[in-house]
């Protein structure tokens, strides 16, 4: 049973997801290894974390050598957006069965748009399309990871400023936020709590900041609930 | 030499809290529907921890000495120009990358 309408539809639909997740993958491997951490530890990593951001993030926490608890809950924070993709997703997941806890697993940003923005024929088995869409996308990622290992590894170049990738990444998922919401308060909020942190708070920004805009957060509901609610 | 130990134990940890994020909806609201309270903060708050990523990743650069974070404002202003002209992950990530590492190393002026 390897019902190929299924998997010839999740990789068609996946292909805009591969170029993106093969240099990402790539530039994460890069970064990783330019840090001297051993070939694996990136593999590891987007096998068993499989979160861009994070795992960017989480290459900035193993050099400041930050406390597992820190590690956590910065991490919470970081990925507690895709909590609400499963909000939006409960009754897409509800018959999927023992795919279930692999598709819950794999839902990343781009794997959970892809599941909500493509509308699929009536015919198709959704749990498995759902499977090899998201296993797709995850091959993609490790390979993407690979590829890039064996090149930092193999080739001999001055990696210095090579961190500026994990910016640029931050930069370009903002401006993608900002187009499907069209609200520049969010960003307002994000500057002010990261300005403030940073000043009070130099050797704890990240955790500084967040805490910083759930309070702005909580203290403004009502005036950003205002609009579109 | 890289601590082993410590960094398996920091996968570790990131891979749980990770798929703890993504399997809470389908803990918490497998029956019942989400509250008002969630469902404002699901909106506001990716962009905002953006943001705050943007500066942490940043938070390194020393204002106080030459050229004074010209180097990252420039690459930061390129990132933009470019993802919003191409939409291009590829090109958006990699092309500021290479114009910020030939900076820092002097290869450009």
């Amino acid at each position: 049973m390897i019902a190929k309408t299924e998997l010839l539809l999740a990789f068609k639909n996946s292909i805009g997801v591969m170029m993106g997740y093969l240099s990402l993958g790539f530039a994460f491997a890069l970064l990783t290894i330019s840090y001297n951490y051993p070939w694996y530890i990136a593999i590891i990593m987007s096998i068993f974390i499989y979160a861009g951001a994070l795992q960017f993030a989480a290459i900035g926490f193993f050099n400041a050598k930050l406390g597992l608890l820190d590690i956590a809950i910065a991490s919470f924070f970081i990925n507690i957006r895709q909590s609400f993709y499963g909000l939006s997703l409960l009754k897409k997941f509800a018959y999927t069965k023992a795919f279930k806890k692999y598709l819950t697993f794999a839902l990343t940003d781009e794997t959970y748009a892809l599941l909500t923005s493509i509308e699929i024929p009536k015919n198709i088995d959704n749990k498995l399309y759902y499977f090899y869409l998201s296993i797709f996308n995850q091959l993609y990622w490790i390979t993407g990871t690979a590829i890039g290992v064996v090149v930092g590894s193999s080739v001999e170049f001055n990696s210095k400023g090579v961190e500026f990738s994990l910016s640029a990444l931050f930069i370009v998922l903002a401006i993608e936020q900002y187009k499907s919401q069209r609200s520049i308060k969010p960003f307002i909020i994000g500057v002010v709590a990261s300005v403030l942190s940073m000043s009070l708070l130099s050797n704890n920004m990240l955790l500084g900041a967040i805490v910083i805009s759930l309070i702005l957060l909580f203290l403004l509901n009502k005036q950003l609930g205002a609009h579109g609610g | 030499m890289v601590d082993n130990s410590y960094i398996l134990s920091a996968i570790a940890t990131i891979a749980v809290v990770n798929y703890f994020t993504r399997v809470l909806p389908f803990l918490f609201f497998n029956k019942s529907e989400p509250p008002n309270a969630l469902i404002f903060l699901e909106k506001i708050f990716p962009p905002v921890i953006m943001t705050i990523l943007i500066f942490y990743s940043l938070k390194g650069v020393d204002l106080t000495t030459k050229p004074y974070g010209a180097y990252e404002f420039s690459a930061v202003v390129l990132t933009f120009i470019l993802h919003m002209v191409f939409k291009n992950y590829l090109l958006s990530i990699i092309a500021p990358t290479i114009f910020y590492m030939a900076l820092t190393q002097g290869l450009i002026n």
